[in-house]
């Protein structure tokens, strides 16, 4: 036997023994893949059939195409709430990033307490989202609830808070970074947990203030455990629906309907099935370009 | 005289013996047999309220008196109306009974045939028991509860009301009559109005969707009373339309507390409650807190009277209702019969009158004055009601987008309470939602 044919055979043989090894494990994956298909590309691809119906429960099922989609895009009430969870999104990642940051930064420093502290620091965390909102409806009331008590004791007027169009949203943003600013200082304090002492040591000897070294050793060592919360709070506050169900259910009139409710709405009041699968295909599309433009910038940070 | 024989003495003497067990027999086979369906189970699902709760403390009385066990869920109103919707789509519901809110799922639920005709079921001698009286439902529920093809898919089981509740306390502060017209009602409730005290005159719901019952109770005092006309075509924007709306706008902007805007019946109920607001339009069926005084700082205090009249020639109050239903796909449709007969059967609607847990569709609690005077619920009360059955007409019309309707029509009155142009907006509504109704008309 010539030496290249050997050569082969031994490939060949190599080929072989994957292909039996692959062969011989494929079954391992077969009970993974039956829950994938069924719990995530079955629904995906029906949502997506669907979508191409004008369906309403009850009543016929008509093929129309792409018809949903491109009453969507002329609907007024879609553009205001996809602008509306632009809105609500924006103040309820920026808020909670911000002041989970300065809380890491204060519970970081050695003080009597602090283990307490910290505890009640994440309470609000703990705390079911309905039942949370079920209280801040109550303390939300402008004639009877203790926050507009609280603001009348200390002689400022009292609020509409969730009760007028103007407010809602700044209004349902409190009670998100009420609830959710804990897991971000938590987050944050891990990161501070875990950053290495010499660069600061260094940067004393050489002068640098306190500003300084959190703005070019803090900051920049903290940066990926920031990105990480950034995305967290990002992809909750995109998916909120909980908290302004109970507390407004998109009110007063639409002012606090984001794309969330507008869904729930089209899909389990209206029963319009067809339509609220094509929002469901557009939003799924949106959050996907987003968790693409975030992951980026994960890998970007990471690379410097 | 007839001399007894021994044998005959005998002869008498084993048939006294044998009679009672003759008469037993003869009784089983003329009374109606409850335990027919014994060792059965059934799955029932109502609306979370007084009635509900009701029914989940008795229900340990249903399954002795039949033998049938019984599974009862109860579910929060919205929460349910989705679920129940869900799950008939499905064709394979979980429940063997369940009820239905008239003013919002009947046409729905009577378009696609969900529910099975009781009618049937009625004429059916061995599975409805002789004292379910049919005949002691009021023959306005049993309109309300009957399908446009005749069907009866649901069996009536209570009816709600919009009525006036006042605080009699605040108006005799002011030496002011219960109102009897919108015009009287405005004007009352600026005169009680005391912000200094954060008290106002009168209180109603603002959040969309649920203000529009207080927008048509308005509309059913005027010529016009209803939301679509006889050919089904909507009409939301015509004079009368438009004057209910700048009735509800001025009631909710001029004298109701601030935040009206988000208020639906428990923040109307909380304030009224409170002794904050002195007069509030909504349904009866909310009454039994109010005299409640563990929590209520009203009890003893509230006023009941008739909705006022409006500009119109009739004079009405809106009607909403609900009713059990059995699917049509359940394999139970018996023992499911029998559920009903006994949840909506004289003894446990009576319990509903008397307790203030909802309004009774059978008329017979009405006339039991025993009964009555033992409630702790004022005659004033009773007498409102009874005079609210006789003017009572739908609230809602019966269309299957109901709940789309609510929600678009809802929208433009809450914008009128911000400052909106009430026209306006019932014109840019109903060029919204007519196409809805008429595609959906013409599924129908």
């Amino acid at each position: 036997m010539s030496q290249a044919t050997a050569a082969s055979v031994a490939v060949r043989a190599v080929a072989n023994r994957r292909r039996n090894y692959a062969r011989r494990y494929v079954w391992f994956v077969i009970p993974a893949a039956v829950v994938i298909i069924a719990v995530i590309l079955f629904p995906w691809i029906f949502t997506i059939y669907v979508s191409a119906f004008d369906w309403r429960l009850g009543g016929e099922r008509r093929w129309v195409g792409f018809a949903n989609y491109k009453q969507l895009f002329t609907d007024a009430r879609f553009g205001w709430a996809v602008l509306r969870t632009i809105f609500y999104t924006a103040l309820a990642v920026m808020l909670p990033m911000l002041l989970g940051l300065i809380a890491a930064l204060s519970f970081n420093r050695k003080f009597p307490l602090r283990g307490l502290a910290r505890t009640i620091f994440i309470l609000p965390m703990m705390a079911t989202p309905v039942a949370v909102a079920l209280v801040w409806t109550m303390m939300f009331h402008p004639q009877l609830g203790v926050l507009n008590w609280l603001l009348v004791q200390f002689g400022l007027p009292p609020s509409l808070w969730v009760y007028s169009a103007d407010t809602v949203i700044p209004t349902l943003v409190l009670v998100e970074v009420w609830h959710w600013t804990p897991l971000v200082m938590l987050l944050i304090l891990g990161g501070l947990a875990s950053l290495p002492v010499d660069p600061y040591e260094a940067a004393k000897i050489d002068g640098a203030s306190p500003w300084q070294a959190f703005r070019y050793i803090t900051l920049p060592l903290l940066a990926p455990f920031i990105v990480v919360a950034l995305i967290i709070r990002t992809i909750d506050a995109l998916k909120a629906f909980d908290t302004i169900y109970v507390i407004t259910q998109g009110g007063p009139g639409q002012a606090s309907e984001t794309i969330n409710i507008f869904l729930y709405l089209q899909a389990f009041a209206f029963y319009n099935v067809g339509y609220a699968s094509a929002v469901v295909v557009v939003f799924f599309i949106l959050i996907m370009g987003l968790a693409a433009l975030l992951l980026w910038t994960r890998e970007r940070v990471r690379m410097t | 005289m007839v001399g007894i024989t021994r044998r005959a003495a005998f002869q008498g003497g084993a048939a006294l013996l044998v009679a009672p067990s003759l008469i037993d027999r003869a009784n089983a086979q003329s009374a109606f047999d409850w335990r027919r369906f014994r060792g059965e189970r059934i799955e029932v699902s109502v609306q979370l309220s007084p009635r509900g709760t009701m029914l989940q403390q008795n229900n340990k009385e249903f399954e002795e008196l039949t033998g049938i066990r019984c599974g009862l869920e109860v579910v929060p109103e919205q929460q349910h109306r989705q679920k129940i919707i869900v799950e008939y789509a499905s064709g394979r519901p979980s429940f063997d009974v369940t009820e239905i809110s008239l003013h919002v799922n009947k046409r729905q639920v009577g378009k696609a045939r969900w529910n099975t005709d009781i009618r049937f079921l009625l004429a059916d001698s061995t599975l409805t028991a002789p004292d379910f009286d049919f005949a002691d439902y009021g023959e306005g529920m049993m309109t309300y509860a009957t399908q446009s093809d005749g069907r009866l898919d649901t069996c009536p089981a209570g009816a709600d009301y919009f009525i006036l509740y006042y605080n009699k306390e605040l108006l005799a502060a002011k030496n002011i009559d219960v109102p009897t017209t919108w015009d009287e009602m405005y004007e009352a409730s600026k005169r009680l109005a005391d912000p200094t005290k954060q008290v106002y005159g009168h209180v109603g719901r603002g959040v969309k969707n649920a203000n529009v019952v207080l927008w048509s109770s308005y509309l059913l005092g005027t010529g016009q009373r209803d939301m679509i006309d006889a050919n089904r075509q909507l009409i939301t924007d015509t004079p009368d339309a438009i004057w209910a709306g700048e009735n509800y706008k001025k009631f909710l902007r001029d004298v109701s507390p601030p935040g009206s805007i988000g208020f639906n019946w428990n923040e109307c109920q909380t304030t009224f409650m409170q002794g904050r607001a002195a007069m509030w339009v909504d349904g009866i069926g909310f009454a039994a807190p109010l005299e409640d005084r563990t929590r209520s700082r009203i009890a003893g205090k509230v006023g009941y009277a008739v909705v006022p009249r409006g500009p119109g020639p009739q004079h009405h109050c809106a009607l909403f209702g609900a009713g059990y239903g059995i699917p049509e796909a359940s394999r139970k449709k018996g023992p499911a019969w029998l559920y009903i007969q006994w949840a909506l059967g004289k003894a446990n609607q009576l319990k509903w009158l008397v307790s203030g847990a909802g309004v009774p569709a059978r008329s017979s609690p009405f006339r039991n004055e025993e009964a009555i005077g033992r409630s702790h619920f004022p005659r004033d009360f009773f007498q409102t009601l009874e005079a609210s059955a006789k003017i009572a007409r739908a609230g809602l019309p019966e269309i299957v987008p109901v709940t789309q309707f609510r929600d678009v029509i809802g929208s433009a009155l809450t914008n009128s309470i911000s400052g909106a142009d009430v026209a306006t907006e019932l014109k840019k509504a109903t060029a919204e939602f007519r196409p809805i109704l008429e595609q959906s008309e013409r599924e129908t």
